[in-house]
């Protein structure tokens, strides 16, 4: 074949605008495969067909190309790359906010165990000092009560027990008179309380002729817990009385309201 | 042959290659379109339509039936020529019988400020009516032999060589 010839003919023009049929355009390209002046031919028409349509092109179109590669959706590899990065981040940061909590939440903890033991701290003090004032309480207690042994011991105690009297034959008291000291013990337990506006009065008695002697109120009565009442008395008696008497006591015994009397059996 | 390497990897729809046949071709379609639609936005709107179709369907292209600026360009054509027969476009109006490319180089009309485009308008002018008129046909429009003969009234048995001598002309216009 005629390479020049074939060249020359104007077919390579009619194969770069795609004018030929298929069985021309096998041919051209295996020419081209073949003969070097053939390929060159084809590129120099193609490339002068892409500089006049070039200069035809109204602006630049640059942009166009993101504009459909979005269409497209292309350039995901991007993302790819971004996505395994902020994994990577993500655990970090996770481990991070993890460790920071477990140290929040144990500090915390360690805070409410801290005021729990304080707080039993305080209360077990508050205990002990209750105990040492029970314990107080029970020694001071203990005291009285030996002091009490002691003195209905005491051989020079006269005992007088006071009977109820009239309609208050329920009633009973003692007395422990020690002469030696001048004072009785009154055991008043058998007295009920005084009622609102009057007071027990104790009064110390001589037989022939009558006569009463006050010993005073016992204006504590109703709070006293063991209603054993020291009183001083000085007299000669002959025996003891109780009576109901509005506060602040009588100058003579109310006979109706005499609750207890017991005489003296003198040794 | 480089070309051929890229078109490969591009009908495997690699990215970057289709970057660079966009970059090699761009410029070209979008004249070719640009001097069928004869407007801006349109030949924009097109443009886009012709790079996702070749995306699309670039298993359909085989170097043995021709080369691949070939296979776009018909892409290219057929899709612009599309365009101005959809009712939207007959309704603006635009007289296209006569115009041809030769006026986009002429004229203000030709936004492309490159220096080459420039340059090959001033030697574009010198070429004869009847080239600037074959090439218009033949390349630009799609026009068969028989279609470009009975338009410029040239034997159809001559168009072979006229466009053989035009190119020759075009050749030495725009390639050192």
């Amino acid at each position: 074949m005629d390479i020049k010839a074939y060249i020359d003919s104007g077919v390579l023009e009619l194969f770069v605008a795609g004018q030929l049929t298929d069985q021309e355009n096998k041919e051209v390209q295996e020419l081209m495969l073949k003969h070097p002046e053939v390929l060159q031919e084809v590129l120099e028409i193609e490339s002068a067909i892409i500089k006049l349509s070039s200069a035809m092109s109204p602006g630049d179109n640059k942009h166009l190309l993101q504009l459909i590669k979005d269409k497209l959706q292309l350039g995901g590899q991007d993302v790819k790359v971004v996505s395994i990065e902020k994994a990577k981040y993500n655990w970090f940061t996770y481990t991070g906010w993890a460790a920071a909590l477990i140290v929040g939440a144990g500090l915390l903890w360690t805070m409410n165990q801290n005021q729990q033991l304080e707080v039993k701290v305080s209360n077990a003090e508050t205990e002990k000092a209750y105990l040492e004032v029970q314990i107080e309480e029970a020694k001071t207690d203990l005291a009285v009560k030996d002091n009490l042994l002691n003195v209905l011991r005491d051989r020079n105690i006269i005992s007088v027990p006071l009977g109820g009297q009239g309609d208050f034959v329920n009633s009973y008291a003692k007395v422990y008179w020690n002469k030696s000291d001048n004072s009785i013990y009154l055991d008043a337990q058998g007295l009920p309380d005084a009622p609102e506006g009057k007071v027990w009065q104790v009064w110390s008695l001589t037989l022939n002729p009558l006569t009463p002697t006050s010993l005073g109120t016992i204006n504590n009565f109703n709070s006293d817990d063991n209603k054993i009442f020291n009183i001083a008395n000085a007299n000669e008696s002959q025996a003891f009385g109780i009576t109901l008497e509005p506060t602040g006591g009588s100058e003579s015994p109310t006979m109706d309201q005499l609750h207890t009397l017991g005489i003296v059996s003198q040794p | 042959m480089e070309l051929d390497l890229l078109v490969v990897n591009f009908q495997k729809k690699d990215e970057k290659a289709f970057e660079k046949l966009y970059n090699m071709y761009s410029d070209s379609m979008h004249g070719v379109i640009y001097n069928i639609v004869r407007d801006h936005e349109i030949a924009e709107e097109v443009m886009q339509d012709v790079f996702i179709k070749a995306w699309h369907k670039a298993d359909t292209y085989n170097s043995s039936k021709g080369r691949f600026f070939t296979w776009i360009l018909n892409i290219a054509r057929n899709a612009a020529i599309d365009k101005t027969r959809s009712k939207a476009y007959k309704n603006s109006e635009k007289n296209l019988n006569a115009e041809f490319f030769v006026d986009i180089l002429e004229t203000s009309e030709n936004l492309n400020d490159k220096m080459d485009a420039i340059g090959i308008g001033k030697y574009v002018k010198a070429l004869g009516e009847k080239c600037k008129k074959i090439i218009e046909f033949l390349y630009f429009k799609g026009f068969t032999q028989k279609e470009t003969s009975e338009e410029l009234d040239i034997p159809l048995g001559t168009i072979k060589t006229r466009n053989r001598n035009c190119i020759k002309d075009l050749r030495a216009m725009v390639l050192e």
